[in-house]
């Protein structure tokens, strides 16, 4: 039996209004590889913040023994202290300081604040083999991509004399191969005797490295299995606490005459204006239908969308979007809407909400004139009633409509961002990525509306990176891969092998 | 999370409980607040002078400028952007309007004209760097404001201008005319060879009185009419009596207000512009969809830009106004010392920014109001004023100012974190 090094004890964390954790246990062998696994908001990511010191010993309660010491933490250098090292989700790097200086910041190579940069070098170049990245310690972390980043974010955990490694969501950001060699190389660190953390929701990932998983779900540890007994189902089946049949409300189409159409789409990179991202695409969408655009990430799928949507994305497009069979205007994102399209941001943070207004204020922004006069005067009361309209419609829970957003849950905000593109009243709405980082009571509502849409006459386009989710609730579904759809299937008749056997085939198309 | 099932939605209350609507009215008049307390320690500090009718007036006419382009800061800072140029543009405005009327003998409105026309243009100027060039407003009003100092210097070379055309004069020197007649209360004493002696009984501009009426007839009437659709509208209204007491409250200062201008010469015509100013800038804000962009815009960009708003288009007109309400300070600043002068406008910004950032309004942009602007303006200026008959010397008066400003950004933040 090996021995224990991480026990956490009865871990209760209530945030104003909301038990985030409830009485967790969480139990680390030393040398394996423990995965923590659970819906987004289950609370995986606090845990971790509790664990590192983020949040501070007395503002939870329970216990955390480490390395059989009980820990107090006071902050994220405390935890670093006695070895438990954390890699964010979001990566902490600098953009335009280089490689080594990454890797030592905020624990530089000094003696009384003067750094040595030679040392720093050589140590980061040793740092770098480990991690087997094979790249110039000088280089700018901007120069280098999402995937070589990842690694120089575990080189800089390694130089911190690294215990107990923990990764939040690594391969959310990369791509297949790159995801197989961070995985391959916390398989070869487990080799060296290291012990990781590892958090994800991909569960092939959790199948192949972990030793146990720990399934968490509503602030609550589910369950602890071993290896042996680890089975998908099983896993989805304590992670969402029903079966997926549920997870997606039925409807029955009624599909009418296409009113979407975007023919040989092509749009070049912004800052380099050579290189093709969209490479002449195809598509449409009939009236009452929910169409799905399945793909890896950097398949090009959001940039098509926003370059549509009033060119808020990239140089030198060219092509045309017909809606009901006649040419639309969509140079901007007014003539867009004008139109009748609308698009509701993957990002709701960045580009959906302004997170410090209310509720009633985002939700008539895109379409101030609806509730004004011509002369451009606001009419209070009417845009008090579209507000407290659409939020009863889009069920959005808050005290009130004014509710400030940035305080909303992340569902909550999703609704706000589909309340706000409602009103503006199109034809066709495109939802770039519509449930992500919501939980799984909330993504149901969101199918229902979407559903509800679809069955008001609306043509939806949902881009999606979760393939049971678009398998769940789309008609038809486009496969995109680098700039090309590589694919079409019928709702009824696609699987996610099909549509990765799409993406590969077209992959090997290309490399021909 | 799962703050989702936290807070289930409920029926609202149609009515506001009387402790949510006095904390709501605490934390939105709270500067008002803050702004009498400093009036009445100044009025005991100062033995009572602060609110002779006579020094009232000089507090309106000293800061008239400032409050003018404290309208136009506030866009600007709510549009997330900065504009330091402003004194140096009032004060180049100014000896424009000193040249035009003076060395070339125009006629004062047309001159007046030209100068605001100037005043757009050179907001228009810096507008189209920071909104379609993209460079930092900071940079490119630090450079106007070295400009525009220097535009000043070369267009007087040195020498004052002035006097200015009487009309003119009155935009700052002049009282709106007494059509019905001055009012006497009380006679004035009067001495011995059968003169009334000055500052003795009480004659009232009645004028004046009758528009302070009018104006608290029109809250009223406003704030009904508001209660009213509320209701109508099945939203929630506050407490009536709340309702009644905060109107009664507001009326009694602005009559207040009224009988001190009354009983000096009546309202200022300064007063008047900057008061029809300060409700056009109020309604932009609240009520029209220019200035709802210009929140929205500020609080984030990106998503301004996706709903659809010319966010460019909208920065450049915002530095078109505050550029049109430099110069208009300019030639208030200018009709008040009745000269131009090379010095004219310097540091200025200064005050305008702070008077801003007193009222409330956030560094970051998306967050500020008109309201709270111009009672910050007021906040700075009774402290000027009143530190000023109090003799304190002008190097501690800038200690205290910058304490003050320092505080009270302190003092609101704090108050955010908390709610």
């Amino acid at each position: 039996m090996a021995k224990t090094i991480l026990e956490m004890r009865g871990i209760t964390k209530t945030f104003p209004g909301v038990k985030a954790l409830q009485d967790v246990n969480l139990n680390v062998q030393e040398g394996e590889i423990h995965a923590i696994v659970g819906e987004n908001g289950a609370g995986k990511s606090t845990l971790m913040k509790v664990l590192s010191g983020v949040y501070p010993h007395g503002s939870y309660e329970g216990e955390i023994h480490f390395d059989g010491q009980e820990c107090r933490f006071n902050g994220i250098h405390d935890s670093e202290r006695v070895g438990i090292v954390i890699i964010h989700q979001e990566l902490a790097l600098v953009p335009l300081l280089s490689i080594t200086e990454n890797i030592f910041l905020g624990n530089e190579q000094a003696s009384f604040g003067v750094i040595d940069w030679h040392s720093a070098r050589s140590r980061a170049k040793k740092l770098l083999a480990r991690v087997g990245l094979n790249e110039n310690p000088d280089t700018l972390i901007t120069n280098i991509g999402v995937g070589k980043q990842q690694l120089v974010e575990i080189a800089k955990a390694l130089s911190k004399e690294v215990r107990l490694l923990i990764l939040d969501e690594p391969t959310a950001s990369l791509s297949e191969k790159d995801s197989q060699a961070l995985l391959d190389l916390l398989l070869e660190f487990k080799r060296q005797g290291m012990t990781a953390i590892l958090i994800s929701h991909k569960l092939n990932e959790v199948k192949k490295v972990a030793d146990r998983v720990t399934v968490i779900r509503d602030g609550r540890t589910i369950e602890t299995m071993d290896r042996d007994d680890v089975s998908e189902d099983r896993i989805i089946t304590s992670m969402v606490g029903r079966t997926m049949e549920d997870r997606y409300p039925t409807r029955t189409p009624k599909i009418g005459e296409t009113i979407f159409e975007v023919k040989d789409w092509v749009v070049h990179h912004p800052l380099h204006p050579d290189r093709q991202i969209i490479k002449g695409i195809n598509l449409s969408v009939r009236k009452g239908e929910v169409v799905g655009i399945a793909g890896l990430m950097g398949a090009g799928r959001t940039e098509f969308a926003m370059s549509v949507f009033g060119r808020s994305y990239g140089t030198k497009v060219s092509g045309e979007v017909l809606l009901h069979g006649k040419t639309a205007d969509t140079t901007t994102v007014e003539k867009a809407v004008a139109a009748g399209l609308a698009y509701a941001t993957e990002d709701r943070k960045t580009y959906g909400l302004n997170l410090i207004d209310h509720i009633k204020h985002n939700v008539t922004i895109a379409n101030l004139p609806g509730v004004s006069s011509k002369a451009g005067v606001i009419d209070d009361m009417n845009e008090l009633k579209v507000a407290k309209e659409f939020r009863k419609r889009t069920n959005i829970r808050s005290s009130s409509v004014y509710q400030v957003t940035g305080n909303l849950s992340g569902g909550n905000q999703q609704k706000v961002v589909l309340s706000k593109w409602l009103f503006s009243n199109p034809d066709v709405l495109i939802l770039d990525e519509p449930t992500r980082g919501i939980d799984v009571g909330a993504k149901y509502e969101i199918y229902t509306i979407i559903n509800k849409l679809a069955d008001e006459g609306k043509g939806i386009l949902v881009i999606s990176s979760e393939m049971p989710e678009l398998l769940g609730i789309c008609d038809r579904i486009y496969v995109l891969n680098e700039g090309r759809i590589v694919g079409e299937l019928a709702g009824h008749e696609a699987s996610q092998e099909k549509i990765m056997r799409a993406i590969v085939r077209g992959e090997e198309k290309a490399a021909s | 999370m799962t703050t989702e099932t936290a807070t289930p939605a409920e029926a609202a209350p149609a009515r506001q409980s009387m402790r949510d609507a006095l904390k709501e009215n605490l934390r939105e008049y709270g500067l008002v607040l803050a702004l009498i307390i400093i009036m009445v320690f100044f009025q005991v500090m100062t033995n009572g002078i602060l609110f002779l009718p006579v020094n009232l007036t000089n507090v309106v006419l000293q800061n008239s400028y400032i409050i003018v382009m404290a309208l136009g800061m506030l866009l600007v800072i709510v549009a997330g952007h900065i504009d330091l140029s402003v004194g140096s543009v009032a004060g180049f405005v100014g000896a424009v309007a000193a040249v035009l009327m003076v060395d070339y003998g125009w006629n004062p409105l047309l001159a007046a004209v030209a100068c605001i026309a100037v005043g757009a243009v050179i907001g228009g100027a810096q507008g189209y760097f920071v909104a379609y060039m993209k460079i930092p407003s900071f940079i490119v009003t630090l450079a106007g404001m070295l400009v525009f100092k220097g535009l000043l210097l070369a267009l007087l070379g040195g020498r004052s201008v002035g006097p200015f055309p009487t009309e003119f004069q009155m935009l700052s020197a002049g009282f709106i005319p007494d059509l019905i007649g001055r009012w006497t209360i009380v006679a004035p004493a009067l001495n011995a060879s059968g003169n009334p002696i000055p500052n003795t009984g009480i004659a009232l501009h009645s004028t004046t009185m009758v528009i302070g009426v009018l104006i608290v007839a029109l809250m009223f009437y406003l704030a009904m009419r508001t209660r009213r659709a509320q209701e109508r509208h099945g939203h929630d209204t506050e407490p009536f009596g709340l309702f009644l007491v905060k109107n009664a409250i507001m009326a009694v200062i602005i009559m207040f207000l009224m009988y001190k201008f009354a009983s000096y010469r009546g309202l200022p015509n300064v007063l008047i512009v900057m008061g029809i100013l300060t409700a056009l800038f109020v309604f932009i804000t609240k009520r029209m969809t220019f200035g709802r962009r210009i929140f929205a815009m500020g609080g984030n960009i990106k998503a301004a830009a996706l709903s659809g708003i010319k966010t460019e288009r909208l920065t450049f007109y915002v530095f078109v106004i505050m550029g049109m309400l430099a110069a208009l300070a300019g030639l208030i600043y200018a009709a008040r010392l009745n000269q131009a002068t090379p010095k004219a406008g310097a540091g200025m910004e200064l005050d305008v920014i702070a008077a801003v950032f007193v009222g409330g309004a956030s560094a970051m942009g998306g967050v500020g109001e008109v309201a709270g602007a111009v009672i910050g303006a007021f906040i700075m200026g009774v402290m000027n004023n009143g530190m000023g008959i109090m003799g304190i010397n002008i190097d501690w008066q800038q200690v205290i100012k910058g304490l003050v400003l320092l505080g009270a950004v302190a003092f609101d933040l704090y108050n955010k974190k908390k709610a």
